[in-house]
Formats: C-alpha cells, sequence, structure tokens
C-alpha cells in the first residue's frame, strides 16, 4: 500500500482498540518470568554447548601472539575460533570495526577469541588461559585534543545554513557564545547481547537479541560469505537495546563460526564487563552555539557546531539537527565536524542527535532568556516557527509545541518559579525548576506484514518486526484488532523472526507508526479476501464485534474463516509527503530539583513532559515510553558518563557499578501528558514516534533545574555536585 | 548439561570445597586419582528445594545458583544481566529473604528453600504484586522484571519484620511504609527502560497507601 497522500476516515479512527490504555499482551510472561530471551532457548535445539569471548587487551595494535594451547587442553573445551581459523570473514554494512579482531586490533575489548566448551565455567576458565602477545601502537583517545584536526565528515549534512548568520550575530543586540560538552554514553541496556547458533545444511539459524531483522540477517551473510537465504535469525524478546543491538554484534557473528567449528549448537552472551567497550556507545560531543538575540527576545542568529570522533569509517554524532528546525531566526548556520579516535566503535544511542544536542542548545536557551531577561518559557514561544526555517515553503505537517509549553508551564506550577537562581530554600536545599523543549522528526520508512485468519477465527500476525519494551506485540494486535473487529484475544502476534516480511524494524521512534501501518496494510488486503469470500460489497463493509455489516447483512468472521485459512501479506511505503512536510515530534520538559546546600548532592523531586506526538495508539505503553526516556535523561544530566583511560584507550568504568545509571531512588513520580492529536500526513494510524521524544529536552531541563536552584552553571555534563560545590550560594 | 562419571572429583579437590564450604552439606566421597585442579572441574552434589519442589544436582562447584537455576534446572525466569552483583535482575528468595543469584554459589545452598519468579506465580495465576506489574505497567523491555518483582516481594516483607534501611530514621524503631524507604530498599535493581515510577505504583497498590 502505498501511503502518498493525506489519511482521511478510516478504521482506526474508531478507537475501540487502538488509543485504549491496554496492558501488554505479552505482559503475564515478562511478570512470570516465561518470555525467553536468547539466551535462554534451551527448547529450539539440543546439545548446545558454551561459547565464552574474549576481547583485545589493547586499544590498538596487532595480535603477534596468541598461545592457545593450555586453552585448548583445559577440560571440557571443544574448540576455539580466532580470526587465524575463522576463514575468510566480510563485515556487515552496518559495522565499523570488525567483530572479531586480530591480527590487527582497532579498539579495546575488541572480541578476539571465542572458547567453547561443555559448561560455562569450563569455557570461563579455559578462555582466561589464552595468552596473547600484542604490540600496542600509540592512538588518539582525547576528543579535546583531537578536535583542531576534525574533518568535515564525506557525507550525512555536514553544513547547513540560511541567511546570513555572520553579519545577523555580528548585529545583534543580545548574544551568547558558549561550548558544552556531552560525554560518552553507554546504553547499558539490561540483557547482555545474547545468541545461540546452529547450522544445518549450509544454513545458520541464530536466537538472538537485535533490534532490526533485516539488518541482522543481511551482515549475517555478508560477514559470513553466505547466500542470505541460508540466514535466519529469530528475536522474540529482546531485553532492551536503545539502539545498542541495532546492530550486528560480535555475540551473534563468534555464536555462529564456533557452532560450524564445533559441530554444535552453541551459545554466547557478552559479559557485562566487556560490553562497554566490545559493543558501541554515544560519543561524546564539543558543542559550540552562538545565539543573536533583538532586546525583545526574537532570535536573529542561530548557530550550532558539533565536533565529536569515531573510528575511520564511523560517523559522527549529528548533535546540530535539531537546530535547523526548533526555533525560528533569519541568519543560521550548522557544522559537524568527525575526528578520528581509536575509541571503541561510536553509534546510535536513543534519540542519536538530538539527546546530545539539546543538551546543549537548550541550557543555551536557558542562558539566552536570562540574558535577555525573559521567561524561558515565553522566550521559546516567541521563537517559534510555524516553518522548516532553513526552507520556509516547507511547513510542519504539525506543530504544537507552544501548546506543550503553555500546557506544561500551567500543570507544573511553573509562575512559582523565581527568575532569579539561589532564591528559593526549603530547609537545607535549594529548589529549583527548568524547562527545556523537545524535538525528534518522525521517520517513515516501509514496513510489511502478513495476517493470517485461520479456521477457528484467530488472527495471527506476523511480522519481524520487534518489541523492545516498547510495546510493539500490544499496538500490532490492537491494530489488527481494531481493522477486523475482533477481540485482542482472538489476536496472535509473531515477531521477530526474520522468516516473516520485513518491518520498520525498531529504532529511531520510527517502530510504532511504521509497523502498525504495515499492518493497516495487510488487514486492508484481508478485509477485501473476506468480503469476497462473502460476496459482499467491499465500499460499505463494517468489521466490527466479530462481523462484517454490508447493506443489510451482517456475517460473522468465523462463517468466513470456516472455509479456509484467509492469508494476506502488504506493507506500507511512503510517497513524498515526509519531503513536502517536515514531519516531528514535540516536547515540552519540566523538571523540580533540590540541590542540598551544604553538600551540593541533587535529587529530581519532580518531572513533566507535554508531548505531541500525533495519535497515541496505547497511552499505557507510550507513557512508560516517555517515563523511561526521562529517567534516562535524568541520567544523562546527572550521573552517565564513560570515563576515558587517555593513556591506554578504553573506557574504564566498564560495569554497571561504575557506569552509573538512574536507580529508583533517584527517580520521582513522573509524569506525562500526550496531546493526542492524529497527524494525518504521518500514515493511516496518524500516529508518530514517541520513544525517543522523552529523552529530548529532558536532560537540560534538569540541568536548567539545577542552575535555578543554585546558580551555578554547569556547562559540561554530567553535572555533579564536584562542579557546584565551590560556587554554591550561601 | 554436565554429569556422570568422567567428572569425578578430586580427593584434594574435595578437601578444598570441603574446607570452603563447610557445613555445605555430604560431599560424595572421590573416585579418582588426585589430578591437577585444572584437569577436572570439582563437582559436587547439592540438594534444595526450588519453588517447592526437592532438586538434587551435580554440579561444578564454580556454578552459580543463578548459573544453576537457568542452566540446569532451565528455570530461566531469573536473569543475568551483569553476573557481578551490580544489577539485581538476578533477585531470587531463599529462606525468605532476597539475594543476588549471581553472587552465591549453588554448592552454598544445601537444603535451602528457593523460591525464583517461576515460584511466584505464573501465567494465568498470578501473584498480586506480579498482577500490579502488568496492571501498572512497570516493566517495558521485561528483563528486570523477575528480579524487580522478588525485590517488591521482599522489600515489603523486611518492612513488615521492621528491618531497617539506609534511609530509615532510626534503627530501633519500625520503619514506615514511605515512597523513600520503598526506592531506597529497591535501588538494588535497575530497570534502564525507566519503568521505575510505575513499579513505586504497583508496589504502594500492594502494600496499600503509604504513610
Amino acid at each position: 500500500m502505498k501511503f502518498d497522500a493525506p489519511a482521511t476516515t478510516n478504521p482506526i479512527d474508531r478507537q475501540r482498540f487502538i488509543g485504549q490504555p491496554l496492558d501488554r499482551i505479552e505482559g503475564q510472561l515478562k511478570v512470570t518470568g516465561s518470555a525467553p530471551y536468547a539466551y535462554e532457548r534451551h527448547e529450539v535445539v539440543p546439545d548446545q554447548a558454551y561459547g565464552y569471548i574474549i576481547g583485545a587487551g589493547i586499544a590498538k595494535g596487532r595480535i603477534k601472539a596468541m598461545d592457545l594451547d593450555a586453552a585448548r587442553a583445559a577440560p571440557g573445551v571443544l574448540g576455539i575460533v580466532t580470526a587465524a581459523n575463522a576463514g575468510k570473514l566480510g563485515k556487515g554494512k552496518r559495522n565499523t570495526a570488525r567483530l572479531l579482531g586480530g591480527p590487527e586490533i582497532e579498539h579495546y575489548d575488541q572480541a578476539i577469541a571465542i572458547v567453547v566448551a561443555e559448561s560455562f565455567e569450563m569455557a570461563r576458565a579455559a578462555a582466561l588461559l589464552i595468552r596473547p602477545d600484542y604490540e600496542a601502537q600509540p592512538g588518539q583517545f582525547d576528543l579535546a585534543a583531537a578536535q583542531e584536526r576534525a574533518v568535515k565528515p564525506e557525507s550525512g549534512d555536514p553544513d547547513s545554513g540560511f541567511g546570513d548568520f555572520a553579519r545577523d550575530y555580528a548585529q545583534a543586540p543580545v548574544t551568547l557564545d558558549e561550548t558544552y560538552t556531552t560525554p560518552d554514553q553507554s546504553h547499558a541496556m539490561m540483557e547482555p547481547h545474547a545468541s545461540i547458533a546452529a547450522w544445518k545444511d549450509g544454513a545458520v539459524t541464530i536466537w538472538t537479541s537485535n533490534q532490526m531483522i533485516a539488518w541482522g540477517k543481511a551482515d549475517v551473510a555478508e560477514t559470513l560469505g553466505l547466500p542470505p537465504e541460508k540466514v535466519r535469525l529469530d528475536s522474540p524478546y529482546v531485553g532492551g537495546g536503545f539502539g545498542g543491538k541495532l546492530f550486528l554484534r560480535a555475540d551473534c557473528i563468534l555464536a555462529a563460526l564456533a557452532a560450524r567449528e564445533v559441530g554444535r549448537p552453541v551459545k554466547v552472551a557478552l559479559t557485562r564487563p566487556m560490553i562497554f567497550n566490545n559493543t558501541t556507545h554515544r560519543p561524546a560531543t564539543r558543542q559550540r552555539i552562538r545565539l543573536g538575540a533583538a532586546p525583545d527576545g526574537r532570535l536573529l542568529a542561530i548557530a550550532h557546531e558539533s565536533w565529536s570522533g569515531n573510528l575511520p569509517g564511523g560517523a559522527t554524532e549529528t548533535a546540530v539537527h535539531q537546530t535547523r528546525l526548533l526555533y525560528a531566526a533569519p541568519g543560521r548556520l550548522t557544522r559537524t565536524r568527525l575526528a578520528r579516535l581509536d575509541l571503541p566503535e561510536g553509534n546510535a544511542m536513543r534519540a542519536p542527535g538530538e539527546a546530545s544536542g539539546l543538551m546543549a542548545l537548550e541550557v543555551a536557551m536557558d542562558e539566552m532568556a536570562e540574558r535577555l531577561g525573559m521567561d524561558p518559557v515565553q522566550f521559546r514561544i516567541l521563537n517559534d516557527t510555524r516553518v522548516d526555517p532553513e526552507n520556509p515553503g516547507r511547513p510542519f505537517s504539525q506543530r504544537h509545541l507552544v501548546e506543550c509549553l503553555k500546557r506544561g508551564a500551567q500543570r507544573f506550577g511553573w509562575a512559582q518559579r523565581q527568575a532569579k537562581p539561589g532564591q528559593r530554600r526549603e530547609g537545607g536545599a535549594f529548589i529549583g525548576l527548568g524547562v527545556a523543549a523537545g524535538i525528534r522528526n518522525n521517520l517513515l520508512t516501509k514496513s510489511a506484514a502478513r495476517v493470517r485468519l485461520t479456521r477457528d477465527c484467530r488472527l495471527i500476525v506476523e511480522t519481524d518486526m520487534t518489541d523492545i519494551g516498547t510495546g510493539s506485540y500490544t499496538i500490532i494486535a490492537q491494530t489488527a484488532a481494531e481493522m477486523l473487529g475482533l477481540p485482542m484475544a482472538q489476536v496472535e502476534v509473531r515477531l521477530g523472526d526474520s522468516d516473516s516480511p520485513v518491518s520498520a524494524g525498531s529504532g529511531g521512534q520510527w517502530g510504532a507508526n511504521n509497523a502498525t501501518a504495515g499492518v493497516y496494510a495487510a488487514c486492508v488486503g484481508l478485509r477485501q479476501l473476506i468480503v469476497a469470500r462473502l460476496g459482499l460489497n467491499e465500499a460499505d463493509a463494517v468489521f466490527a464485534d466479530g462481523r462484517v455489516q454490508s447493506g443489510g447483512n451482517r456475517t460473522a468472521l468465523a462463517q468466513a474463516a470456516r472455509q479456509g485459512e484467509l492469508v494476506a501479506e502488504d506493507g506500507i511505503e511512503y510517497g513524498d509527503l515526509a519531503e513536502r512536510y517536515q514531519q516531528s515530534t514535540f516536547a515540552a520538559h519540566f523538571a523540580e530539583v533540590s540541590v542540598d546546600a551544604a553538600t551540593a548532592e541533587i535529587r529530581v523531586r519532580r518531572m513533566l513532559a507535554v508531548c505531541d506526538a500525533g495519535r497515541i495508539l496505547n497511552p499505557k505503553s507510550a507513557r512508560s515510553q516517555v517515563i523511561g526516556a526521562m529517567t534516562m535523561g535524568v541520567g544523562a544530566a546527572l550521573m552517565e558518563e564513560l570515563a576515558v583511560d587517555h593513556q591506554r584507550g578504553y573506557f574504564a568504568n566498564h560495569d554497571l557499578a561504575g557506569y552509573e545509571v538512574p536507580v529508583h531512588a533517584d527517580i520521582p513520580h513522573q509524569e506525562v501528558v500526550f496531546l493526542d492529536e492524529p497527524d494525518p500526513l504521518s500514515s493511516p494510524m496518524k500516529a508518530k514516534g514517541v520513544g525517543e521524544l522523552g529523552l529530548c529536552g529532558a536532560a537540560a531541563a534538569v540541568a536548567n533545574a539545577v542552575y535555578n536552584a543554585t546558580g551555578v552553571r554547569v556547562r559540561d555534563y554530567p553535572v555533579t555536585l564536584d562542579k557546584l560545590l565551590a560556587a554554591m550560594p550561601a | 548439561m554436565i554429569g556422570g562419571d568422567e567428572f569425578d572429583i578430586s580427593r584434594r579437590a574435595v578437601l578444598l570445597g570441603g574446607g570452603a564450604l563447610a557445613g555445605a552439606g555430604p560431599v560424595r566421597a572421590a573416585t579418582r586419582k588426585e589430578t591437577d585442579m585444572q584437569d577436572s572441574p570439582t563437582m559436587m552434589e547439592v540438594s534444595f528445594s526450588v519453588n517447592g519442589e526437592a532438586r538434587r544436582l551435580r554440579l561444578d562447584t564454580r556454578t552459580s545458583l543463578l548459573d544453576a537455576l537457568r542452566e540446569h534446572l532451565q528455570l530461566t525466569g531469573s536473569k543475568k544481566g551483569c553476573d557481578h552483583g551490580q544489577c539485581g535482575a538476578c533477585t531470587v528468595l531463599v529462606q525468605g529473604r532476597r539475594i543476588n543469584s549471581c553472587l552465591s554459589l549453588a554448592v552454598m545452598h544445601e537444603g535451602d528453600e528457593i523460591t525464583t519468579i517461576e515460584g511466584l506465580g505464573q501465567p494465568g495465576e498470578l501473584h498480586p504484586m506480579q498482577a500490579a506489574f502488568l496492571h501498572h505497567d512497570g516493566f517495558q523491555c521485561g528483563y528486570c522484571t523477575p528480579g524487580q518483582i522478588c525485590s517488591a516481594v521482599a522489600v515489603l516483607a523486611e518492612l513488615q519484620a521492621g528491618i531497617p534501611s539506609h534511609v530509615s530514621p532510626s534503627l530501633t524503631e519500625a520503619p514506615t511504609l514511605s515512597e523513600a524507604e520503598l526506592r531506597e530498599r529497591m535501588s538494588g535493581n535497575i530497570c534502564r527502560c525507566g519503568a521505575y515510577s510505575n513499579i513505586m505504583e504497583a508496589m504502594r497498590e500492594i502494600a496499600g497507601e503509604p504513610a
């Protein structure tokens, strides 16, 4: 189904299932521990052996030799795979560094061997007997030092501009020119990367944990030199991803190589301490922002430049992207530059670009509002835009940022905020309020599904879409139930199998809208088959309450089903609506913090997000997406930082004790408001993404609240107490 | 899975194991000649009950309680998030108290009564805490969820038993059922999806309104 004109009224608009806050359909499995994650699939294939991966102990250089004798002789060992015996390997299109290193080493903890044994304990013990002999080479591990050698990347639209920024900035009566830094961050999803691989007749099946099944399948085939039809991936449950499982990783490839080597199925999980340096991370940024404004608060000039680093062939962190769209200003400029670093591979983490970029931009806006003597909410409202500021002929499909800010301000009690910082004190703590705007684009990408009406009138939906905690199972079932007029209990959703039609997958907050639109398309096809079988008129057929009504006829769906299973497969594809209209989601984030007057310990006391993200398909699971992202925003604001060892070139705090993420005690009650405005330019679902929006701006709101509490402006994240202490008010 | 005579333990290993694990229960005598530790894993038998069912396992002594549950008994509800006691995903109840099962060797649990998430409730027969998590959407990806639920059940029992926490105002008076107490006691269970606010709602429902 081609979606190339705005959606009109369709069965989804009835909202009998869509839009309802239904519990997750797989929820009973998850709360009882019955949902099977990758490493737990004892039943899929017998005789599983255990793999254990070791990583490189240097960041850059080569392995001169690797003594495997002791490991090979260790009890229970079935085989060892290294680059020396893995055979010729390709590299997946989406991988920067190779997944099996050696002899060249590209980053610390790059996998260099997998040991397979009869048990986990034996594999681990044997793996620790491997003695690699390295020849280390110097590398570049410090972004600040590498910044001046950064270059304009070849792809990714590194320069943008409009009007004459230099002139407008020079003439602006009020200006700001500040630099902000964000650190490297880790996804730290709870389920480690894990895979079980088994070969049969030259084909491999990998039960894994992956967000993008079709990408993974293609890259397994590419890496192993197999035709794609010889590769099957299955990933029905994913214990969190946040971008860390978008791409093929070492567990998947090394499980496949090891299983081939030992002639048995092999299961392997990355150990937690290895994940931080072996897999991808959100790259650190250094960002310079210049704002010029008229005394009345209108922005005249806005420039955002960002520097990040990566391995050769890696991409930039697109931290300036939101600045091209968020506020009006006649003179505009953005620059993105890339430095070569020999740290582990930088890549997408939840809201790549915007998460880091808004941490800088929205603090700059807070600073500018103060210089102008304006309220930060009013300053943002004043500089709202109805069109793409770099392309004024191109409107937003919808944009309700002003309403988000206004409703949020009212609900949060923004009027109580003291404009002057450090004024509000309760007991031994300073109290502050902060606001930030959020924007994240609504990305349209094709997505397919197959729907089957079985003889016993169950509706089965199959698609390679994944549910990484996002609620895909439930919203897909809601979509199918709505389209066919069947109760939720009669709908079964099967996800994550590469044998199913290719979906949008889970990433970039594009999953919900596109995957349900694909199911919508397939359901339209199934409705046609049903109507044809029953000899009804398609034009006026209404599917509801388990029946089809057409003309004066009301026929039970069960009657159509009894005559034999009906199967329809289709997908959604998009025309140029995303080119003609800028499609984005918006949020207003509010936070209240307390900062201990003596210790500068920061506590978040209240949080609110007001979100403009099209139709909300399931307010319960969508709200969870937003509060989860807000929680990650608290982490970004106050604690998350991969500490770079600039000598040895690795992230030193590579576990969940050293890399701090928010815990229960860090997070207050969180409130979310959805404007819930269907956007007919997005898809037949009229929905947009929401899974990343909750992170966009959340950290800046917290940082701005800390400033409002203390009067201390921290421009280097995370905002920790040591950066406040020296300047705390009396 | 491992088993059979080829993994019979050495005498030295038994002595070492018995020394380190005194009181862990009877150890079957070694039948094979002493060999280097590295050549053969030390195997021991251990008996405990899991979710009310008596279990007897012959295990490599290095096997954590978590791996005994997940790999040997195939009770995969308890999760391995870090294997280092840093995330709480492996939380189970032993003798009614919660522990990180990844930080405990299986053979240390001779005679213990162990309850895992599977023992709290099953699909269609949920424990009230499981039902509250479901209704309040106190999870997303589901991977930390069994640990959160086991902890939540144990936390309410700890409060009832008057066990103080870091945030309790007094060590001698009974702690109150405040949100600060609940959050503090749950902070060993990380949820990267960030369902904390909803988990608190679920716990409040089961605990009754906090003071």
